[in-house]
């Protein structure tokens, strides 16, 4: 049955076919090892996706084994749809975070539509509903025209989907940094609550068994988007590659939900998978693999979107919304009338098993007959050896497909690295700005970049509320969800500064897992889990691997001293654009659980007359900085320190704050530091302050524009505030009353003075400006020193 | 007595789940009527709710309107029975021809997401009838295409019968004469863009909604009483 892998192409002089396909010479010589034969192209094909660095994760294997995994209320680990923790009164939530970067970049709303698509797929594949969506969004600088084309396309590709399907957008972030000009990060978070009983992996049991494929038909998009897009660098004028990226339709995945959890509450179906990352090879043989059963498929039988797709396209298609069920003999019936009555499509295409190869035939089910279409079958019970004539068109061990090859790359410091982190920007900011410099404008700036600015343009293209739900959403440090049915609620936050991660990978690991889990404290919830979207350069170069060694790390120890496991997680390599590798950039979504939920947790705001508290080490860690970084250009030096023990004291401080109802505002510090944060909260608050920021070894400008991890800033009646910070001083953590919320302007002794009105039109009009041009934006007050491009 | 409210479900509605919630919280009893039975199985008011029926690919309701419940939909609203057409619900009932216009893309043709401020302007209907004329309520909006356009007769007609139910405090998305929901003559069949569930739970921001789904569940009393 082999056919010649390699001479046609060689006849014409043509890079040899594995080549074509993505794979080495040696990936090409175990593959012949394995069958003890050359491959058929078919074959070739299957394993080319499979063994992708997308789909295998060859490179990055080796290090996810350090991340903690356990802990009793998880269900389900790392290396499923998704993960699963029990929360309690008979209720479990599903988890995952995934990237869709490279497709974004070719085709902003198609790729950033289809990944919301292929992660919802996987929260519903575990029997879970998919209630909320989060987008961690990193783009290039706003001046850049193409830049904005990409903003705008992966924004209303996610409303656009999003909207549509039904899961409603909750949160999310959105940085710009020029590192990601040719090579934006378009991450995608779902999250979904199944009753425990309906939890259901993707394990094709039983042979005999039925694999029906669900869902729209099968095309020639997405062809190879595993190993074309996902798992090589960027070039200028990849526009050609964008026959890889799928197409969606939100209509089709909204059917296939609702059939889908309809067939698992039912108990119709033994196992789901979705289709994504290599389309049927992947979710067939995977399914199978995990059951250590054996699959055969049909070819002939898989319905198509145009005539003459050979068994290549066919069996490495990712268009989009598919799932394949495994469904026993008796049950097939049942679920074809359910897909009947959502008008999906339902095609019995394969068999479970129990060979423990991966077989495909062409015309099957003609010589054996179907099940569903024939009274009598003749297979189901019946051996499955054998039953007909026609000899596979592929036939490879099951396992070894998704058994790809494990490397061990080169790992290497960079040699800039020394360089990079000695180049303090604190004494030349401490310079330029000496005590008793007016800081006024540096605050606008802050205000105004458009990483800090709002992002109401943004959040409200999506609906943030479906479910009913949604008691904080976008702006709001975490999203809070309450749980109906029950008093509890979840919090979410999705959280990962790369500039600290380029200075230092494992301090930015650790500060990446800090700042989800403060914003998750924030909210009184405890986090419970993690998950992670590792979005990182060329693995190929070593520094790049020592990156994402050092980060795994940092997350692993910080997972491991806040005391919640990682339970999932994506890898994306080769984000780049050329040669130049994007800043590491680590995505830590944070998993809260409040027990009790008797009221909304306090927003970001100031209340006019309270006291302004703030707990936490205030140092003057300007490194990776907004203030040093983006607005003085000055991007080197060390991160701030991501002390473990403290930052667990302050989480569980705050959370207790804020489960006692002691405040009346809370929020993190972040990017812009504590001077921000106080605008942020005086902003929405709509009410002006006077604080004095001196904290020892600190300047004004430090104290301002520092970005200390673990520093939490509160709103307090004056009454109450006393008692807050003896109970932060008992626990061991600095804090003080900084000041009172008055007035209209926001006024920080020897450091700034600005009206709150010239605040809030920085902070509020950055973003409309820079997309849509100050005519269209009413009562803009234009601030200076935002720059702006070209309109396109 | 409980009242019985019917949620009609199309392939493609999402906010189904959301209204029967509410409904249920209230005391209601949320039933969800299949798009392709023609019936209304009894029920004592009918919630079209929000979505993307069929997916909307079409016009926005286009595909909707000829489900065989909307059949029966209009032969209920027809007998006086309680119909509201919440945000998709209001495009499938201007569609289906039980309320006059249309809605088209918002006027900054972005979809928006975001609470909207809205001032009753008649208790005469079945989603107002326990507010009073001028309060405002704050209920969130959520659609691309809530921009609402008449010919001037109907216009006319709509002000002089005091048949604009809602009218938005500062328009979001460019509606004529600040339309967020009108009602048919007899005003029992009322459409509008903002989701009254939304603002059912003070933990969800605002309870505003609540009155609009008191008048509901009031007026399908009202018609459980006289079909009894």
């Amino acid at each position: 049955m082999a056919e010649p892998r390699n001479e046609q192409s060689q006849r014409r002089g043509e890079e040899a076919l594995h080549r074509q396909l993505g794979m080495t010479d040696d990936e090409l010589a175990a593959v012949v090892e394995e069958l003890g034969r050359e491959p058929t192209h078919l074959e070739l094909a299957m394993y080319s996706v499979m063994w992708s660095e997308h789909c295998s994760y060859k490179s990055s294997r080796a290090f996810l084994s350090r991340f903690p995994t356990e802990a009793p209320w998880v269900l389900v680990g790392p290396g499923e749809g998704a993960g699963v923790v029990d929360i309690g009164d008979g209720l479990a939530i599903a988890v995952r975070i995934e990237s869709h970067n490279h497709p974004s970049a070719v085709e902003p709303y198609q790729g950033a539509a289809t990944g919301v698509g292929g992660i919802i797929r996987d929260i519903f594949s575990m029997g879970a509903r998919p209630i909320a969506l989060m987008d961690p969004l990193r783009f290039g600088s706003l001046d850049d025209a193409r830049t904005r084309y990409l903003f705008e396309g992966v924004v209303s590709g996610i409303s656009g989907y999003g909207n549509s399907v039904g899961v409603p957008t909750v949160g999310g972030e959105v940085v710009f940094d020029d590192t990601y000009r040719g090579n934006p990060l378009v991450n995608v978070f779902c999250l979904g609550i199944l009753p425990k009983e309906r939890l259901v992996l993707a394990r094709a049991d039983g042979p005999g068994n039925l694999a029906i494929l669900l869902g729209s038909a099968t095309g020639r998009d997405g062809i190879g988007g595993a190993s074309v897009l996902a798992s090589a660098s960027f070039e200028e004028g990849d526009e050609a590659k964008r026959p890889s990226v799928q197409v969606g339709d939100p209509f089709e995945e909204k059917r296939l939900i609702e059939a889908c959890l309809e067939l698992l509450d039912a108990k119709l179906a033994v196992g789901v998978q979705d289709l994504g990352a290599a389309g049927l090879s992947c979710a067939a043989s995977e399914t199978a693999a995990k059951a250590g059963a054996g699959m055969d498929v049909d070819v002939a039988r898989i319905s198509k979107r145009e005539p003459g797709m050979n068994p290549i396209e066919v069996l490495t298609s990712e268009s989009q919304e598919r799932m394949l069920a495994i469904v026993e003999p008796r049950n097939v019936d049942a679920v074809l009338d359910l897909a009947q009555r959502w008008e999906i499509q339902a095609t019995v295409v394969g068999r479970v098993t129990d060979t423990a190869r991966f077989r495909i035939y062409d015309g099957l089910f003609d010589a054996v007959g179907v099940p569903g279409e024939n009274p009598k079958p003749p297979i189901g019970d019946q051996p499955t050896v054998g039953t007909s004539d026609a000899p596979p068109i592929a036939d490879v061990p099951v396992e070894s497909l998704g058994d790809g090859p494990l490397y061990h790359r080169p790992i290497a410091r960079p040699l800039s690295q020394d360089a990079l982190q000695g180049a303090d920007p604190g004494p030349q900011l401490r310079d330029k700005f000496p005590r008793g410099a007016d800081l006024s404008g540096e605050l606008l700036t802050l205000l105004a970049t458009p990483t800090i600015a709002d992002k109401t343009w943004v959040s409200r293209q999506y609906d943030h509320q479906l479910f009913l739900n949604t008691v904080a959403g976008p702006g709001a440090d975490a999203a809070v969800l309450r749980v109906k049915g029950t008093r509890k609620a979840l919090a979410v936050s999705t959280d990962g500064k790369a500039r600290f991660c380029r200075l230092d990978p494992r301090t930015g690991g650790r500060l990446a897992v800090l700042e989800a889990a403060r914003n998750v404290a924030c909210s009184g919830a405890r986090s419970i889990a993690l998950v992670n979207c590792l979005n990182f350069g060329n693995p190929e170069h070593p520094e790049v691997m020592w990156q994402f060694s050092e980060v795994v790390e940092g997350m692993s120890e910080a997972c491991q001293a806040l005391g919640f496991p990682v339970i999932g997680g994506n890898v994306s390599f080769y984000n780049a654009s050329g040669d130049d590798d994007i800043h590491p950039t680590p995505v830590a979504g944070v998993l809260g659980l409040i027990d009790d939920l008797q009221e909304r947790p306090p927003a970001a705001q100031l209340s006019a007359g309270y006291d302004i508290v703030v707990l936490g080490a205030i140092r003057p860690e300007l490194g990776g900085s907004e203030w040093a970084a983006v607005v003085h250009g000055l991007d080197g030096g060390m991160p701030p320190v991501a002390d473990l023990e403290s930052a667990r004291v302050v989480h569980e401080l705050v959370a207790g704050f804020v489960r006692d109802r002691v405040l009346a505002g809370v929020h993190d510090v972040s990017d812009g530091g504590l001077a921000v944060a106080l605008a942020e909260m005086a902003i929405a608050g709509e009410v002006g302050m006077r604080v004095e920021l001196n904290f020892d070894g600190c300047s004004p400008a430090e104290a301002c524009f520092a970005e200390p991890a673990s520093v939490v800033v509160c709103s307090v009646s004056p009454p109450e505030s006393a008692a807050v910070c003896g109970a932060a001083a008992a626990a061991g953590v600095p804090a003080r009353v900084v000041g009172v919320a008055v007035g209209d302007r926001l006024i920080a002794k020897g450091a700034f003075d600005v009206a709150l009105a010239d605040a809030t039109s920085a902070w509020r009009d950055a973003l409309p400006l820079l997309m849509a041009g100050p005519d269209e934006v009413e009562s803009a007050v234009p601030v200076a020193r935002v720059k702006r491009g070209p309109v396109f | 007595m409980t009242v019985r409210v019917g949620v009609v479900l199309f392939p493609g509605t999402n906010c189904e789940l959301d209204v029967q919630f509410a409904i249920e919280q209230l005391g209601g009893d949320a039933e969800l009527l299949w798009h392709g039975d023609d019936t209304t199985d009894g029920v004592d008011a009918i919630v079209v709710p929000g979505g993307f029926a069929h997916g909307d690919y079409l016009r926005t309701g286009a595909i909707a309107r000829f489900s065989p419940v909307m059949h029966a939909v209009g032969d209920f609203a027809a007998s006086g029975g309680p119909v509201v057409g919440i945000c998709n619900g209001f495009q499938v009932l201007c569609e289906a021809d039980l309320l006059p216009g249309a809605l088209q893309k918002n006027a900054g043709l972005k979809f928006l997401c975001q609470p909207a401020a809205l001032r009753v302007e008649t208790t005469s209907t079945v989603l107002t009838n326990e507010a009073s004329v001028g309060d405002v309520l704050r209920i969130p909006i959520n659609h691309f295409e809530g921009n609402y356009v008449c010919d001037e007769r109907t216009l006319a007609e709509l002000r002089a019968e005091n048949r604009v139910v809602v009218r938005y405090v500062d328009n979001p998305n460019g509606s004529l004469d600040d339309i967020a929901g009108i009602c048919n003559a007899a005003g029992n069949v009322v459409g509008l863009m903002p989701h009254p569930e939304r603002a059912s739970d003070p933990l969800l921001g605002s309870s505003d909604g609540v009155v609009m789904l008191k008048s509901l569940l009031a007026a399908a009393t009202t018609r459980a009483t006289i079909t009894v």
